[in-house]
């Protein structure tokens, strides 16, 4: 458990420090890109000279943009995220009303693509070089090289258009008033086709390290050993040549976690699912700056904790991580 | 059709054909509307403040205009185009000083309190003077609004106004707000803003940012039977293809505006019991404009711009970036305008050989590489086609040596580029029309404009004979003579090319047949719906 402690302490102090770094520089560039959140607005209402004054003032935009800056800053050091000029609204209600469907999206899609990849993987593995390997092989491959948003399309026609075994999009049934068990099974019905677009893609990456990983196992002594032992093919296969195929896998789940935030901006549009990354999307077009910071915040946690988790996971899985920080 | 007398016989030969076959649509003689039902449209934005009173645009209304009602809305056959919402009746005083408003009677708003002269004085003096994008100019000499009794309203102007402009503003600039709403705070802080009261159709029920908006039917609405639906859902459909799949998976019963891609017309229109509709957006015209910065010294030269506008196939834009669902466009007036548009206006001919013969004359020489000079080309990225006229305008001065590099920029950076940092020589931009060259289209073209201000003329173009043409009719009361006036600057114009008119274009509404009482007036997707309906 102290391992754990030692590794969060020290992870906790360098993530604020990248949390101020991803801040600012979001900021700048934000800032960088030409026309404010005014000029945004008025591109869809028109107006006269003094009421983009008026704005201007009112959205605080007057001010100069170290100002700004530190304002925020200084906001955020009271866990103050600001407030939204797009929604007139205080940014961690509007960020809390989105980031469950994210999570929710991104959670099923990472289980699914690490689940059913690592799955395929060892059932490639097994065997390298033989049928099922090269076909799984050739069918990841495939489904990597699909870009997000075109698989999504396919699958809305094929099973929402033409099956209509699924809805084409949102997260739940409009206004359904449908509560507990029956909105659970609703919004998983909503989810089927968005997570498959977004796990699908994902599930090639850990599919092939699985089965890479693998390949190289078994060329180790150990596994000679085992098979001298007379071990059955399946347990030599489950429990000695994937489980050590496993760890870089478990890394790879950290890693991807901040790729799939970024996937989920593609799939949240196109299929109308009210969350983060579609917010982010909405933000930039605004500029509504204190908004995108919010958000990019947000993700930025998420992905921190993500990966403290896995060190964590790591640490109990593999010994030999963080042995040096215990000892010191 | 709708003469047919129902005997029981045909009336059961009716429901026998109904019986067997239910896809049927619409049955030729007149129905007695259904009562009841949820219609689903498409929405493609959010919009972040949802007064029409504050927001005169089309994104607000498309929602509001079902919530919060006009002094009167645009109509195919009532008398000068409109048909009476809040006021019964309007006339304006010879001296052009005061327009006397004669309001409806029983008309609650959803909250229970009653609909009186004094919301309209508020909405007019608070909000459409003040606050509103449009009102701002229409009516900035508004001094009061007199209520000599409940149901009059009496507009004073400090200047004379003209009542034909008023009158053509009425559809879009006149949304009213209840008064005991709104009198007490900041008026652009209300939380009404977000979840309009007024006295229409429908009452906002609630909005799930990302999913849909829910309007619901207000049971004491002043209209006769009215409205037939139970519900209307917005939803929220960001991707461009989504409009599509949601119609033919029969999730959604709707998409205005164009939600469904020109491309994709073909193809959905052989759908069964979906229909493509181009009516019911008569007084929402778009017009494709060539904006141009006369500070350019070649584009200051009237030679220049007369070659561009001959180097541009109208027809082939038409034909091409429009699909065929445009027309192509003479001056600031589009064709399609009932009181103002005169075809008596200079034109240009395509002509490529004409177009470099006159900047040959112009002294601007193609040089060794074939070129005479460069230009930087900002298309509005606001809609498809402009985009796509922009890449076929490059081409276009191609033709004619002229070599345009494009800057595609996003909407935020193209109105800073174009408005506040006149960083452009040639832009794509969708001016609207509405129904009146005072209120958006004169200020495309006139001097003396702030920076910054959007869709207007911000290429440094100044002709005082033009300004003063603007000024007279500003103030000229006799509708005749103010309209010839403005067929006089639509002459001016086409000659002088401040800017250059390629196309006019509206939007197209795909519709299930379910759906009744579609586009039956000339701003159909912004206004009430309240005596839409549906079938099934």
């Amino acid at each position: 458990m102290t391992r754990a402690l030692l590794l969060l302490r020290r992870r906790l102090v360098g993530s604020v420090f990248v949390l101020l770094i991803v801040v600012i520089g979001t900021f700048l560039l934000l800032e960088a890109a030409p026309g404010d959140a005014v000029d945004a607005y008025i591109a869809s209402t028109g107006g006269d000279a003094g009421m983009i004054e008026l704005l201007r003032h009112r959205w605080g935009l007057d001010q100069s943009a170290l100002t700004r800056l530190a304002t925020y800053l200084w906001a955020l050091l009271h866990l103050d995220l600001g407030q939204s000029v797009t929604f007139s609204r205080p940014i961690r209600d509007v960020i809390l009303e989105r980031l469950p469907n994210t999570l929710l999206l991104m959670g099923s899609a990472t289980a699914l693509s690490f689940g059913l990849g690592s799955a395929l993987g060892i059932y490639a593995g097994a065997r390298p070089g033989g049928f099922r390997d090269r076909l799984l092989s050739i069918g990841s491959l495939a489904l990597y090289a699909v870009p997000g948003f075109w698989l999504g399309l396919v699958l809305i026609i094929v099973f929402a258009v033409d099956l209509r075994w699924f809805p084409i999009g949102g997260i739940e049934s409009i206004a359904s008033a449908k509560t507990g068990l029956d909105r659970a099974a609703d919004i998983a019905r909503h989810l089927v086709l968005p997570v498959s677009a977004l796990g699908f893609i994902y599930l090639a990456l850990y599919l092939r390290m699985m089965r890479a990983g693998m390949a190289e196992v078994w060329r180790q002594d150990f596994v000679l050993a085992a098979r001298a032992k007379g071990l059955s093919r399946r347990r030599i296969v489950l429990g000695h040549v994937a489980r050590n195929a496993l760890l870089p896998l478990v890394t790879m789940l950290g890693l991807q976690s901040a790729q799939m935030l970024g996937g989920s901006v593609v799939i949240e549009s196109v299929f109308s699912v009210p969350g983060l990354g579609r917010l982010a999307q909405e933000a930039v077009a605004a500029r509504d700056t204190p908004l995108l910071l919010g958000i990019i915040l947000v993700s930025a946690v998420l992905v921190i904790v993500i990966n403290l988790l896995v060190d964590i996971a790591y640490a109990f899985l593999d010994p030999r991580v963080g042995a040096s920080e215990a000892g010191a | 059709m709708s003469e047919v007398t129902i005997s029981r016989r045909t009336v059961l030969a009716g429901s026998a054909l109904l019986l067997a076959s239910t896809a049927l649509p619409t049955i030729g003689w007149a129905q007695t509307p259904k009562k009841g039902g949820r219609l689903v449209v498409a929405a493609d934005s959010e919009p972040r403040n949802l007064n029409p009173a504050i927001v005169a645009s089309n994104g607000v209304f498309f929602i509001s205009s079902k919530i919060v009602e006009p002094l009167a809305e645009a109509s195919f056959d009532g008398k000068d185009g409109l048909g009476p919402r809040l006021a019964t009746s309007w006339e304006g005083a010879a001296d052009g000083l005061s327009v006397t408003f004669k309001l409806r009677e029983g008309v609650k708003w959803h909250d229970g309190k009653p609909f009186t002269s004094a919301d309209v004085a508020f909405s007019a003096l608070q909000i459409w003077k003040p606050l509103q994008n449009l009102g701002r100019t229409v009516f900035k000499d508004l001094e009061a609004v007199d209520t000599p009794d409940e149901l009059t309203a009496v507009f004073k102007f400090a200047r004379p106004t003209p009542f034909q402009l008023i009158r053509n503003a009425l559809p879009v600039l006149t949304s009213v707000v209840p008064k005991h709403v709104y009198e007490t705070g900041k008026i652009e802080e209300n939380p009404a803003n977000n979840a309009p009261i007024g006295t229409g159709p429908f009452k906002f029920a609630e909005h799930k940012p990302g999913e849909y908006y829910r309007l619901e039917k207000n049971g004491d609405y002043w209209g006769k039977d009215q409205p037939y639906l139970d519900e209307i859902i917005y939803q929220v459909l960001p991707d461009r293809t989504s409009a599509a799949s949601a119609l033919e998976a029969e999730e959604i019963q709707l998409a205005a505006f164009s939600a469904v891609p020109l491309a994709d017309l073909d193809r959905i229109s052989k759908v069964p019991g979906l229909k493509v509709i181009t009516k019911g957006y008569e007084a929402l015209t778009y017009q494709l404009v060539v904006e141009i910065n006369h500070r350019r010294k070649e584009l200051a030269d009237l030679k220049v711009r007369q070659a561009i506008a001959h180097a541009i196939d109208r027809d082939f834009v038409v034909k091409t970036v429009f699909l065929g669902y445009a027309a192509t466009a003479t001056g600031p007036v589009p064709k399609n305008d009932p009181q103002f548009y005169t075809a008596d206006v200079p034109t240009y001919a395509f002509d490529v050989a004409k177009a470099n013969a006159l900047l040959d004359e112009a002294g601007y020489s193609r040089g060794d590489d074939g070129k005479r000079f460069s230009l930087k080309l900002l298309p509005a990225p606001y809609f498809n086609e402009t985009k796509q006229f922009g890449d076929y305008l490059r081409q276009a001065l191609a033709a004619i040596g002229i070599d345009a590099q494009l800057v595609n920029n996003d909407s935020a950076a193209h109105i800073k580029a174009v408005y506040t940092d006149h960083a452009f020589d040639l832009a794509v931009g969708p001016p609207v029309f509405r129904g009146d060259p005072a209120i958006s289209t004169t200020i495309l073209v006139q001097s003396g404009i702030p920076d910054g201000v959007p869709f207007s003329n911000q290429g440094g173009y100044k002709n005082d004979e033009l300004d003063a043409l603007i000024a007279k009719a500003s103030e000229t009361l006799d509708p005749a003579a103010r309209t010839e006036l403005y067929r006089e600057f639509q002459k001016k114009v086409a000659a002088d090319l401040p800017l250059i008119n390629v196309a006019e274009w509206s939007f197209i509404s795909v519709v299930r047949d379910t759906v009744a009482n579609v586009a039956n007036n000339p701003r159909w997707a912004v206004s009430n719906w309240a005596d839409t309906w549906l079938e099934a």
